[in-house]
Order: C-alpha cells, then sequence, then structure tokens
C-alpha cells in the first residue's frame, strides 16, 4: 500500500510518500511495524494524540482495520481556514 | 455549489461578484475571505500543504452538508495552498440562502469544518525561524455546536 506523510510527520520520517509491504491487520498494527523500523519513525510516531490517520482519503481512526486499504496518510491535525 | 483548490492567488472581488451575479431567489449572499496574518517577529511567508484528491474530497462533502442543512441556492468554497505573503487572501467562502440567518450560518458552518476537517496544514516562516501551526481545542470544540 501506499503511505503518505504530511507536514511535520513527512519532515521527521524524511520522505513524502513510500510503498510498504505489510500484513498489519489495523492502522495500530501498521504503526508498530514502522516504529520498529528506525529512530525517525519512532519520532514521528512517539505521541499518537498529536497524529490523525487517513484510509483511502477518508479521516479514520487507528484500530481501523486495513483490508482493502490502498492509501494510508499520517499527519498532523489540520489547520486550514 | 464550487470548490475550488489552487496555488495562484483570486479575486475576492470578482468572485463574490460572480456569486451573487443573477440570483432572483436567493435573498441574501455572505461571503468571508481567510487573509495571512503578520505575527510577531514578522512572518515572511505563509506555507500552506495540503492533501491532493482528499482535500477536494472532504471540501465537498462539507460544502453538500452546508447546502443541504441551510438549503442555499449555492456554496462556493476557493482554497489555496502553496507561499502566500502576509496580507494575501487564502480562502474565501460565499453561501446563498433565502434569508440571511441561513447564510450566516451555513457560512460559519464551513468554516468551522473546513478549519479542521480539511487536510491543509499551515507553516509560518519568518526570517529566523519555521514553524507548523498548532490546531487549536477550540477549533475542535467549535464543531460541536454543529
Amino acid at each position: 500500500m501506499d503511505v503518505l506523510y504530511f507536514a511535520w510527520v513527512r519532515e521527521r520520517i524524511g520522505l513524502p510518500k513510500e510503498k510498504i509491504e505489510t500484513s498489519a491487520a489495523t492502522v495500530n498494527d501498521l504503526i508498530a511495524e514502522l516504529r520498529a523500523r528506525e529512530d525517525r519513525y519512532e519520532a514521528a510516531f512517539a505521541d499518537l494524540s498529536a497524529l490523525r490517520v487517513a484510509l483511502d482519503q477518508e479521516l479514520s481512526e487507528f484500530d481501523s482495520p486495513l483490508e482493502g486499504v490502498r492509501e494510508v496518510a499520517f499527519f498532523p491535525p489540520m489547520t486550514g481556514g | 455549489m464550487r470548490v475550488i483548490v489552487q496555488e495562484s492567488p483570486f479575486d475576492y472581488g470578482i468572485e463574490a461578484e460572480a456569486f451573487a451575479d443573477g440570483r432572483h431567489d436567493m435573498g441574501a449572499i455572505v461571503t468571508f475571505a481567510g487573509i495571512v496574518r503578520d505575527i510577531a517577529g514578522g512572518l515572511d511567508v505563509m506555507e500552506i500543504e495540503h492533501y491532493p484528491g482528499m482535500t477536494e474530497k472532504a471540501l465537498e462533502k462539507i460544502a453538500a452538508e452546508a447546502v443541504e442543512r441551510w438549503s442555499l441556492g449555492d456554496a462556493l468554497v476557493i482554497h489555496r495552498y502553496g507561499r502566500m505573503g502576509a496580507g494575501e487572501k487564502i480562502m474565501m467562502v460565499a453561501t446563498a440562502a433565502r434569508h440571511r440567518k441561513d447564510a450566516f450560518e451555513a457560512a460559519e458552518y464551513l468554516m468551522d469544518y473546513l478549519k479542521s476537517r480539511a487536510p491543509f496544514w499551515k507553516k509560518e516562516h519568518t526570517q529566523s525561524d519555521a514553524g507548523w501551526v498548532a490546531a487549536k481545542d477550540e477549533d475542535e470544540a467549535a464543531l460541536k455546536r454543529w
């Protein structure tokens, strides 16, 4: 699946988008996999209360299942307007 | 209903006039523009990042909800991304309703929702520093009144 990062999450991880092969069942499982990879992921995902997730471009929850999902995006709370 | 996400500036006057033009059934038009505000230390550039694809979908959903809930004759949302300076217009909304209460309320609803449910992120650059604007608790709380 495609995993996208925006704003400071993108800056902390150091890339806007990557393809990830995963069998993670939920967003939380995917985050656990990413955090185990490298320090920069650990730093980006350290405080989940500061993060939001979208699955296929719809705001979702961290316990949402990933089955059938093609695009996951992580970002901080939005500041439009 | 029209939702536009663009990098280039827009002309608020022309857009507002075009939106209001030729309506005979709607007695009230409300327009709102959001402007880049200067900050302590002097804003050099405001950078707005967004999530292409999701942004348009989120704005269309929010606008459609406003049209439905307040029986609007029309609604317009224009939101920019990219880099802009203090005083530049970031975005605008316009609503057309039979009566002003609905037009005002719908415009406030659009603003409240697109502040914290449309995937935009602001970064303020000064000469010496740069930082992401933090979302405010009161912006999230503002959604509860709807």
